[in-house]
């Protein structure tokens, strides 16, 4: 045997809170399925944290796949490439599936996906390299965030970082998409990971899985095991199945056993935390040079007829996703985008899928989605399971009289929206709406 | 495409986890007690057990249409109320008098506060606390087990509690008190006292259902219980018999287990519920040891109660990562030199 990948590692430490939540994750034996190419694509110029970007191509022009369509000057944004080739036949505002309006450029595919003849393998040797190439490939965190990946990777040179976190807890319950990746594209997964160490010199590498994906342990062991120049740097790590485990402070927490004060990144604890299939795509990336033009999604949920997992190109129309999923089964009485603890609920199926887009849920009328809502009987499970050690019940008491002075002294600010006290609730209540009105009532008192 | 889809704020899926359901679970945690106090005495604890719940039922429905609410009987919270105050009252108290306990601890205490989670001290301790003050014959006429208070009525056999005998067990002397039962009777609840209090075997039945249901912490119990264990050791001069007497006797179980829990009157973080089941133990030793009256725990944990929103204050816990700002200038020292 050899010694590369110093066996399975057990989390440092646990995080207090959480919630045990039904994995239902009936996807996870799909293969990642390509879906056939769509007759057109919109892609919003809002797929990310940050700024947004404004087009670069006009009506008429003839663009292919992975030409830049939309970019922006701001630091904390990434360009948009074309995911079809084909000719633009709308620029100006669309609907997200959110709600929200914005800009975004429609393509009418030609149906045959010619590759831009810009594209070539970006030479990479130090970490401004880096940073620039991965801006470039337009990637942004994949794992539902959507934070501009390049920004986490350029950090501050005064700070030392030393752990980097491959993140495939995938807590979320459904989604597969990052089980997929880990199975699908190990060694791309884990030749992603040691040239991200090696560029940025960090010392250790830990690839954190839930511990209920076993096969995932097998399949990397193998691959790190036969490379053998990957040293002892690269470490695999079984993390307890809770929710949110993945949240990149508990990620950094169970990793490292380090805490991230509130309003600090993880760079701040020396750390980098990245999802499994962001890092997949930069290993891609730097070996072709082909930007962000497709990702996973898992499809599922009790009201589509043949859950899968896909690969789309980004802009794909989510009503062309789900008839390709064999359409609904029953009439579906909520529609999620991303995983049910903290995807959007969306109002229709006409709207692009964006870059962290990472599942299409559709639910007929299940008892557990709805429940009434009751007077709070301060039973105190909210401030039990919350993960950041506030105090749901009180915020929302606090939002509702917009007392400000009470809902800092409370750090609502630190609240991540995971969810967790909502979902445990036995009164129903809305606590996460709630957590956000009460940021709200912040934000406010901060602009008088 | 489908007519209507839902819009609502994450989490879309919802632990099965209600107020109904935690209600029903201390209903079942409170059935062995009042099998037992059936059994000790008579159908006449049935009965009285009826009373108050009805009277609590009845009260919260019409005090919901008075104040033109929603209707909140159906989440079992007023049946409670009414099997709790009828725990903390003599078998053979009058009828219309629990009835009045139930209406005090509904309409006084807990609607007039704005219904379940806002009271801010325990309904049926309050309610147990005004009728000791209302009728004080009536509310300490203790009943022997088996003496069949159902075909004597008023006329029944009633003897003192063993509170009030072992009130007299200066030192920890049990010499002392006169007529103190066995403490197997004691475990067993065959002795004079409230009709739910006096078994504490099924009360400590009743409490690990509802800690094995995840409805209470341990926290509070195991501080409260714990804490007048200690003091007695000490204000008995470590005469373990004597400790004994104290944690099975009076209402210390049921108080600890099913009251002192109460959601709505005891602290939501874990360092608050330390600090009140820690109080409530020591104003119940000082009230046996000192006190003129015999039992301490109701007014323990009202007193306590009152002290709740200040206790919630001093312990809030601290947002995960939180560095004390003395700390972060020590750091950020280290880090220039």
């Amino acid at each position: 045997m050899s010694k590369k990948v110093a066996g399975v590692l057990k989390a440092v430490r646990h995080g207090r809170g959480g919630v045990s939540v039904s994995h239902n994750k009936n996807t996870a034996e799909m293969p990642v399925e390509r879906m056939p190419i769509p007759s057109k694509v919109v892609l919003s110029m809002q797929q990310h944290i940050g700024a947004p970007c404004s087009p670069t191509v006009k009506v008429g022009d003839i663009v292919s796949v992975g030409q830049v369509v939309g970019d922006s000057e701001s630091f904390v944004s990434a360009p948009i490439h074309a995911t079809v080739s084909g000719k633009v036949t709308a620029v100006g505002d669309i609907r997200l599936a959110n709600g929200i309006i914005t800009k975004g450029v429609t393509i009418e595919s030609d149906g045959e996906m010619r590759l831009y003849e810009g594209i070539k393998p970006p030479v990479v040797t130090n970490k401004k390299e880096l940073a620039k190439a991965v801006r470039e490939s337009g990637l942004v965190g994949l794992g539902g965030a959507g934070f501009p990946t390049h920004v986490k990777l350029n950090f501050p040179d005064d700070k030392e970082i030393d752990t980097l976190v491959i993140n495939a807890a995938e807590c979320e319950p459904y989604i597969t998409v990052d089980y997929r990746e880990c199975i699908e594209n190990a060694e791309n997964v884990l030749k992603g990971a040691e040239l991200i160490r090696k560029i940025l010199g960090i010392k250790q590498v830990i690839i954190a899985i839930e511990d209920n994906k076993p096969k995932v342990f097998e399949i990397m062991k193998e691959i790190a095991d036969r490379d053998n120049d990957k040293g002892d740097a690269i470490k695999l790590m079984t993390l307890a199945s809770r929710y949110p485990q993945g949240a990149e402070k508990m990620m950094v927490l169970s990793a490292t056993g380090r805490k991230v004060p509130p309003g600090k990144l993880p760079a701040d604890v020396g750390c980098i935390v990245i999802n499994v299939a962001s890092v997949a795509f930069i290993a891609r990336y730097i070996e072709t040079g082909k930007p962000l033009v497709s990702r996973s999604i898992t499809v599922d949920g009790g009201a589509i007829s043949q859950p899968k997992n896909l690969r789309v190109p980004i802009g794909t129309n989510i009503g062309d996703i789900i008839e390709y999923c064999g359409g609904f089964k029953e009439e579906p009485r909520k529609l999620i985008s991303g995983g049910p603890m903290m995807g959007i609920a969306i109002c229709s199926t006409d709207a692009p899928i964006c870059k962290q887009n990472n599942a299409i849920l559709a639910f007929d009328n299940r008892k557990d989605l709805i429940k009434k809502e009751r007077d709070c009987i301060r039973c105190g499970k909210c401030v039990d399971v919350c993960p950041m050690s506030l105090m749901p019940t009180l915020i929302e008491r606090y939002a509702k009289i917009k007392d400000a002075e009470s809902l800092k002294a409370y750090s609502v600010n630190v609240c991540m929206e995971c969810g967790s006290c909502a979902y445990c609730c036995p009164s129903g209540r809305p606590l996460v709406q709630y957590m956000r009105l009460a940021k709200q009532v912040l934000r406010e008192e901060s602009a008088k | 495409m489908a007519k209507k889809l839902t819009v609502s704020a994450s989490p879309h899926v919802r632990s099965n986890v209600t107020t109904t359901g935690i209600m029903g679970d201390v209903i079942i945690a409170l059935m062995p007690a009042l099998v037992m106090s059936v059994v000790y005495f008579g159908l006449r604890a049935l009965v009285l057990t009826a009373t108050c719940v009805a009277s609590c039922v009845l009260s919260e429905f019409v005090c919901r249409k008075v104040m033109k609410r929603p209707q909140t009987i159906g989440d079992l919270s007023a049946i409670v109320t009414g099997i709790i105050l009828a725990f903390n009252l003599p078998a053979n108290l009058p009828l219309w008098m629990a009835a009045i306990g139930g209406i005090v601890a509904i309409v006084v205490v807990k609607q007039m506060f704005g219904g379940i989670g806002q009271n801010f001290v325990n309904p049926a301790m309050t309610a147990r606390i005004i009728l000791m003050v209302s009728f004080p014959s009536a509310m300490a006429s203790w009943i022997v087990p088996y003496s069949n208070a159902w075909l004597k009525g008023a006329d029944a056999v009633t003897a003192a509690t063993p509170m009030a005998s072992l009130a007299a067990a200066k030192g920890g002397d049990l010499s002392l008190a006169a007529d103190l039962p066995s403490l197997a009777d004691m475990f067993l609840g065959r002795h004079g006292g409230s009709m739910g209090e006096v078994c504490s075997i099924a009360l400590i039945c009743g409490g690990f259902y509802l800690l094995l249901r995840k409805v209470i912490s341990p926290i509070i119990p195991l501080s409260f219980i714990g804490t007048v264990a200690v003091c007695m050791l000490f204000a008995g001069g470590f005469n373990l018999e004597f400790v004994a007497y104290h944690l099975l006797g009076g209402g210390l179980m049921l108080g600890a287990f099913f009251m002192a829990t109460d959601y709505a009157t005891s602290p939501i973080n874990k360092k608050g519920k330390l600090i009140f089941g820690i109080g409530c133990g020591l104003i119940t030793t000082v009230i046996r040891i000192f006190g003129a009256l015999p039992e301490g725990v109701s007014f323990s944990i009202i007193l306590m109660n009152i002290l709740v929103p200040h206790i919630e204050r001093l312990t809030t816990p601290k947002p995960f990562g939180f560095v004390k700002e003395k700390k972060e200038k020590k750091a950020k020292e280290e880090a220039k030199a």
